[in-house]
């Protein structure tokens, strides 16, 4: 907070010091040349001849897709079905496994900082690895199937769901778990008098986000041959069948549309 | 009956909160415990109920030695010690009834509790507790709904229903408006003489503390500098706890003055910023 005083003697303040302002431009300009750099990098390495047909291509594209196939539908029912089981009991099995690691993750609830440690490394590997590479490998463990598929999704959502209660855990008043302890609890009903019921609305939140992305993740679960809606859109695209592939993003748009608003409604009835 | 020897507290950052403590309370006898902020008086109601872990000395309730508890008898030991809060420390999404049998949390196991199958005493107890404090119809309220004074009285109730020897009371009354503060303090009095309980209350108003205590005990910066009767409590000895001021100055005669101030004030600032202020006039 740099203040200096003028010829009459008053107090003039500036937000930054000279210095700081300046380090600041710099910063700035230092950003853009970046990204200037970026820019051109990419459009050297952009075969332009490509790009130069792609209207033309993507007109062609939407007009192969147009109209619909509706009674291809008929065929994606089952399909569907599939994925969005695949999709609510990943999350399920997900979340009871991640619920425990949360509270062993937790720097005010976990029993021994080791056990820390190997709960956070539960929750980055988790994390580190997307559903469909979780599905790839369970696919080659498993073989193809919904099994495959309910388990990637599962293994996913540990991390994600595990990380953000672990950090509400963390964000907890801290006073009512004191009161609790001191009225002679034991440490498994200190966390469950002082410590669940001020998790229990981001615990609900947390699990109701994560089924609503998994809807969206499971989707493609079949592109490796998890199960579900996924299987058919590789095979119509593998036989170019655009007109198939149009009636599946429907489909998929109108299920994902669905379960944001029952997400949302959930959520907004819980906080 | 509680009685602490040479008790002392540093913080792993090296700052000592406590030294030195020797304090002896009495059964049923009330003692406010008063001191600037950071002086102590929060740490040393922890240490006795190992909230905090004292570092030095001894703490002793009737013949049990709490400093070198742990496990099961740690928790035993805090059944018999009741505390209340500065900020109530409810559970907010608990209902109050569940606030107040979570005092019998040390009594009963762990799946009682969890699926709520107290002992039917303590049910009975509870329900008495709430009439006691002026609270029966609002058992199946969330605590979050309730005003402070009414959430202080579930504190209480929650406390009384460890049904302690002691009860560390730690500024009950710093988020109470005036009145409110009063009818607690003279509550908590009363439980205490009703029950038999001795009671340590951290507390910032003095003049709360002198009408509301049997004995007053001084902290200032980690040591005990006053202990006696809330008579002995003079501007000298407030001086010494918390440093200079002028105690005797009551805020009435300020009153006559209020209207003078502003000007005075108002003319002061035109004769240091001229400049400034016709600027801001244009």
């Amino acid at each position: 907070m740099p203040v200096s005083f003028t010829s009459q003697g008053l107090p003039v303040w500036r937000r930054r010091t000279t210095r700081a302002q300046w380090l600041q431009y710099l910063a700035w300009l230092a950003g853009v040349s970046l990204f200037l750099l970026c820019w051109k990098l990419i459009s050297d390495n952009t075969m332009w001849v490509f790009v130069e047909d792609a209207g033309r291509q993507g007109s062609d594209l939407i007009s192969r897709m147009m109209p619909p196939r509706w009674e291809y539908a008929n065929v994606l029912w089952k399909p569907m079905w599939d994925t969005l089981n695949i999709a609510t009991l990943g999350t399920v099995i997900g979340v009871m496994m991640a619920f425990p690691v949360a509270f062993l993750a937790a720097r005010n609830t976990t029993p021994h900082p080791l056990v820390r440690s190997v709960a956070l490394m539960v929750i980055v590997s988790s994390r580190s690895i997307n559903s469909l590479i979780w599905a790839m490998l369970l696919v080659t463990i498993l073989g193809p199937g919904v099994l495959a598929g309910i388990i990637a999704i599962a293994l996913r959502s540990i991390g994600f769901v595990g990380k953000l209660l672990y950090e509400a855990i963390e964000e907890i008043h801290p006073t009512p778990v004191e009161a609790i302890s001191a009225t002679g609890a034991s440490r498994m009903q200190v966390m469950n008098y002082g410590v669940l019921p001020q998790v229990m609305p981001a615990f609900a939140g947390i699990s109701v986000y994560r089924w609503d992305i998994n809807i969206r993740e499971s989707t493609v679960l079949g592109l490796v041959g998890a199960g579900g809606i996924g299987l058919q859109l590789n095979a119509s695209i593998n036989s170019l069948a655009w007109d198939q592939v149009s009636v599946i993003f429907i489909m998929i748009f109108a299920t994902v549309l669905v379960s944001e608003w029952i997400s949302a409604r959930v959520r907004h009835a819980i906080i | 009956m509680l009685t602490l020897s040479g008790v002392g507290k540093r913080y792993p950052t090296g700052d000592r909160a406590l030294t030195d403590i020797e304090l002896t309370l009495p059964k049923g006898q009330v003692m406010a415990l008063i001191g600037p902020s950071g002086a102590g008086k929060s740490t040393l109601i922890r240490c006795v109920n190992r909230l905090v872990e004292p570092t030095q000395g001894s703490i002793r309730l009737e013949d049990i030695e709490l400093t070198k508890l742990s496990g099961q008898k740690l928790r035993h030991a805090r059944r018999s010690m009741g505390m209340i809060f500065q900020e109530y420390a409810l559970v907010d999404r608990l209902t109050v009834m569940e606030n107040v049998l979570s005092g019998q949390l040390g009594y009963v196991g762990f799946w009682r509790s969890f699926l709520r199958r107290y002992p039917q005493e303590a049910v009975v107890e509870a329900f008495r507790l709430l009439e006691r404090v002026g609270l029966p119809h609002a058992l199946d309220k969330r605590a979050d709904a309730l005003s402070g004074g009414q959430r202080q009285r579930v504190g209480i109730a929650r406390a009384l229903l460890q049904s302690p020897k002691l009860l560390l009371v730690d500024e009950p009354t710093a988020s109470l408006d005036p009145k409110t503060s009063r009818q607690i303090m003279r509550l908590i009095r009363e439980l205490c003489a009703e029950r038999d309980l001795a009671a340590i209350i951290n507390i910032h108003d003095v003049a709360l503390a002198k009408q509301f205590a049997d004995r007053i005990v001084g902290l200032r910066a980690g040591e005990i500098v006053f202990d006696g009767q809330p008579s002995e409590l003079t501007s000298e000895i407030l001086t010494t706890i918390y440093g200079e001021e002028d105690w005797d100055t009551t805020p009435e005669p300020m009153e006559e003055d209020e209207e003078e101030q502003p000007a005075v004030v108002r003319s002061t600032s035109h004769e240091v910023m001229p400049a400034l202020a016709t600027g801001g006039a244009r």
